[in-house]
């Protein structure tokens, strides 16, 4: 274990772009693996406890299409496919992305850059939303400072508020 | 509405900003159109535009009684909202752990190939 953490990091640039960027503890050649060969895909994008993705379909190459479906213990899937604009292995893969429930308004086109520095792996995710309104309920989770009403408020009122 | 239907009317209610300064006030206490509209320098037909979106999401429900008839926030949603919210930033957090026990999986592998003078690329496998 090194010293430094590999902390998650969420941030929004513009209008309609988020960041997450995370640094992992492996040569840029495993992590590309890890992210576009579907058996590894499959071990570990899969969602919250309950979730496996059964379904894992990469076609990596300009034009070429992938789909994921997740599925929970009890039976409830959720898919997302897209096609492959750009591959430029292992630095970099531009798609777009569309989930089947669709609650971000529309196509989302997605960055994902791998740097490596001393043989660890900083992958850069860059997901362009089709409006600032679909961004902004994405980012705003709870650890940021929540969705303009006041968490502390909205804390206070859930704590004396009975449950009817 | 299906679970589904009714986020994606939360979100859409949220997504303006004076909807959510509306939300903001009736979290102090209930409060009438009139008292809405004042701190907004809007009208009230104005004001009530913002209501009936709020209400058609849930997030905001009005007396029967009384003229006044106030409006009060509604909790329900709003929780549906940040839960589901918290989920996602959850699961990248998980995702992203298990992909490090993979790397360091994937990097023993890749090792033990290199000391048997195997340098082919690393291959996949199935559990």
């Amino acid at each position: 274990m090194r010293a430094t953490s590999n902390k998650l990091v969420v941030t929004a640039h513009g209008d309609r772009e988020i960041r997450i960027i995370r640094t992992f503890d492996a040569p840029r050649r495993l992590v590309f693996d890890a992210f576009t060969k579907p058996a590894l895909v499959k071990r570990w994008l899969t969602g919250p406890d309950g979730w496996s993705l059964p379904v894992c379909e990469i076609d990596l190459k300009p034009g070429g299409t992938f789909r994921y479906v997740w599925k929970n213990t009890e039976g409830t899937e959720m898919g997302m496919g897209g096609t492959y604009r750009e591959i430029d292995a292992p630095d970099r893969i531009v798609h777009d992305e569309l989930f089947d429930e669709d609650w971000t308004g529309g196509q989302a086109e997605v960055t994902t850059l791998f740097v490596e520095d001393g043989g660890r792996t900083t992958v850069t995710t860059s997901v362009v939303y089709s409006s600032t309104e679909a961004r902004d309920a994405v980012l705003k989770s709870p650890m940021e400072s929540g969705i303009a009403i006041g968490y502390d408020r909205l804390e206070g009122i859930l704590a004396s508020e009975p449950v009817k | 509405m299906t679970p589904s239907e009714r986020l994606d009317a939360t979100f859409a209610a949220l997504a303006d900003p004076t909807r959510r300064a509306i939300l903001s006030r009736l979290a102090l206490g209930e409060a009438s159109v009139l008292e809405l509209a004042e701190p907004f320098a809007m009208s009230q037909p104005a004001v009530s535009k913002h209501l009936k979106v709020l209400e058609r999401a849930g997030l905001v429900s009005r007396s029967r009684d009384a003229q006044r008839r106030p409006c009060r926030i509604e909790i329900v949603p709003l929780t549906e909202v940040t839960d589901w919210l918290a989920e996602y930033r959850k699961l990248w957090q998980a995702n992203f752990a298990r992909l490090d026990t993979l790397l360091e999986e994937m990097k023993a592998d890749a090792a033990s190939q290199a000391s048997a003078m195997n340098p082919t690329d690393f291959t996949t496998k199935e559990d």
